[in-house]
């Protein structure tokens, strides 16, 4: 694994004060990777990739990126180029000036900087903006010309530090395609800071979701939306979030789940270890649960009153009262439901994910 | 249905307006006013009252052959140019050695600004004890046993502007540098850290970066310095009150006293007009590069 990891962490410990932010915090990132660094505000993630930069000492363990001990290298001997939420260009600069002026400080030939900023205007799409000052640029071409800087430092590693938070939401869209494609053309390690789950399951190869300094799940975009490691993870990935139901595993027989004076059968559901019965927590996704015709043919069903509609063009979000609990449910765009209306619902086992009560872990 | 008429663009925020008169008024006659009938008067030959007896440009000629007024002008563009320079640069290093993240940060800023809080008599009458070879820094040295150190810049008419300097710079410098320390807080965090990427050393991170960055912030401290430069006269008259000689005058003083102790109002005038011309010359181009040369860059 070492020999082909280019970022690896191991027992990651940073404190601030009293207060531990990071907590024996292992990660292993392969070469070529694109590894997004996923969770709410305060979860520790940025400082996580400020320790990687180097810009924060970190209080115990260590940091290697190329097989080699960085943990207390200065950033810039890292080999790592950086990209910021507030695009940090230097304003009095042109971006010709902002893509060389670390080159010349690092004492590099005239015309391997003027090589290197060719290229990294021709990778970007910005070779006619190179005489301007970041002032008149707008907010995409200015987090482009921040790309640039960290390309021209022909590093291995990329990290990102929310670099579209700043930007409006088409913006985002059109410059997370740009990300993506430049991946692919450098096949470059990156490491992605990001709350925004979408960024987060378009771009990563691997997601890692972090709450209160550790990393709840690391996997591909497809396993954490299908099989969520505990009910946080689960909460947190998915628009409209995940519907919960608190209730009981029953095993006498086949496995079921009981609430709310309902039972769900539960064979499909594939299970982490044996069933074992006890009180847990049931969570469908409101893409999960279906309408109509599909919901006759599913493996459980019931009746429900539609309460709120909330029509979205592609889609539609339905609030509904099911066992007890208001749930969402998102059904295709071009259906009509009307406040009031009784809807037959249903959904598979199989879909399901089961979180046991007191650890909210997958069960 | 009949259109809205548009309303009348005087009546439009008439409170505010309103309000604006009284300031407006003073501004028009205090400063505008007076130094329309200042830079008058100073054609007439005009002595303890003011007359309007033109006379030319004789009242210049008179200042122009004046030691005193020479001397003046020499000694405020010594001490222009140095308390310019020196507080902007200690200001600076002052605010950057603060920003570091220090310990006790507000302790020191609130001491190093305290000599702002006293006025420029008390001021100079400390540093006139401090300065004094009788019981001052001279004093002191000497009963260390260094007996031939002599340090008495108040009592040497060649270095007598820098012992006024020395009491201008620890009055003034704390003010430039919590601007500047303002200003430094004001830059992003992560300007920082894309310089410490890129590879960037400390100090060429605030040549190359800040400082232009912090370019507004310089232009207040600039306008403030100079302003307390032009009209520096208290901190003079408390501290050597001119001398030994007239080694000391600077040309507030020199006005002040044609006015009052030699009842010279036309002569007074004529020194005061030549101030504001001064004042002028230095902020015609700059005012025309900073605000012309913004119109045409957009």
């Amino acid at each position: 694994m070492t020999s082909t990891s280019s970022v690896s962490i191991k027992h990651l410990d940073l404190s601030f004060g009293a207060v531990e932010v990071l907590k024996d915090l292992n990660l292993e990132i392969a070469n070529g990777e694109f590894l997004v660094l996923l969770g709410a505000s305060g979860c520790g993630k940025s400082t996580l990739l400020n320790c990687i930069a180097g810009l924060l000492d970190v209080t115990g363990g260590q940091i290697h990126i190329k097989g080699e001990n960085v943990t207390w290298a200065e950033p810039s001997e890292r080999g790592i180029g950086m990209v910021f939420q507030s695009y940090a260009l230097y304003p009095q600069m042109s971006v010709e000036g902002n893509l060389s002026f670390g080159l010349k400080n690092a004492k590099l030939p005239k015309d391997e900087i003027k090589k290197r900023v060719q290229r990294a205007a021709e990778v970007l799409q910005m070779e006619d903006l190179l005489k301007r000052k970041p002032a008149a640029l707008s907010g995409g071409q200015r987090q482009r010309v921040a790309i640039g800087r960290a390309l021209v430092r022909d590093v291995d590693v990329f990290l990102f530090d929310e670099p579209l938070s700043n930007l409006d939401a088409k913006l985002r869209a059109d410059l997370r395609v740009e990300i993506k494609r430049l991946h692919q053309q450098l096949h470059n390690t990156m490491i992605y800071v990001t709350h925004d789950q979408v960024e987060a399951m378009t771009l990563a190869d691997r997601i890692a979701i972090m709450k209160d300094g550790l990393i709840q799940q690391l996997a591909s975009p497809s396993e954490i939306y299908n099989k969520p490691a505990n009910k946080y993870v689960a909460d947190f990935i998915g628009s409209p979030s995940m519907n919960f139901f608190l209730g009981a595993v029953n095993t006498d027989g086949a496995p079921t789940f009981e609430t709310a004076g309902q039972t769900i059968p539960l064979t499909g559901y594939e299970f982490v270890s044996s069933p074992a019965a006890g009180n847990a927590w049931m969570g469908i996704r409101p893409e999960h649960i279906v309408v109509g015709e599909a919901a006759e043919a599913s493996d459980f069903k019931i009746d429900t009153s539609v309460e709120i509609v909330e029509p979205m063009g592609s889609d539609t979000v339905v609030w509904c009262e099911v066992m007890g609990e208001r749930i969402r449910i998102r059904i295709d765009g071009q259906s009509s439901v009307e406040p009031g209306d009784t809807l037959r619902i249903g959904f598979d086992a199989a879909r399901l994910s089961l979180f046991e009560k007191t650890t909210e872990s997958r069960i | 249905m009949a259109d809205a008429k548009r309303p009348n663009q005087l009546l439009r925020n008439l409170n505010a307006k309103v309000a604006a008169i009284p300031m407006v008024a003073t501004a028009l006659v205090v400063f505008v006013g007076c130094t329309i009938w200042t830079i008058v008067h100073s054609f007439t030959k005009s002595k303890l009252l003011p007359k309007t007896d033109f006379v030319g440009l004789d009242q210049y000629e008179r200042l122009w052959k004046t030691n005193k007024w020479l001397i003046s002008i020499e000694n405020l563009a010594i001490y222009g140019i140095c308390s310019l320079v020196l507080s902007i640069c200690i200001g600076f290093f002052l605010a950057t050695l603060l920003d570091q993240k220090i310990r006790f940060e507000n302790t020191i800023r609130t001491i190093i600004l305290y000599p702002f809080a006293l006025s420029f008599v008390v001021t100079g009458l400390t540093w006139q004890w401090i300065l004094n070879p009788d019981f001052g820094v001279q004093k002191i040295v000497r009963s260390l046993g260094w007996e031939s150190f002599a340090f008495d810049p108040l009592y040497n008419q060649d270095i007598v502007i820098y012992g006024i300097l020395i009491a201008a710079i620890w009055q003034g410098s704390g003010l430039i540098m919590v601007i500047m320390l303002a200003g430094l807080r004001g830059i992003d965090q992560e300007i920082w850290k894309a310089a410490r990427v890129d590879g960037i050393p400390k100090w060429k991170t605030y040549i190359f970066i800040v400082i232009p960055m912090m370019r507004p912030v310089f232009v207040t401290a600039l306008v403030l310095i100079t302003a307390g430069i032009v009209k520096v006269y208290d901190l003079v008259v408390a501290q050597t009150n001119g001398g030994p000689g007239i080694a000391s005058e600077v040309p507030a003083k020199y006005v002040i006293e044609s006015m009052f102790k030699n009842q010279n109002l036309g002569q007074a005038f004529a020194a005061s007009t030549m101030m504001l011309v001064t004042v002028l010359i230095i902020l015609v181009p700059y005012a025309y590069l900073e605000y012309g040369g913004k119109r045409r860059a957009k």
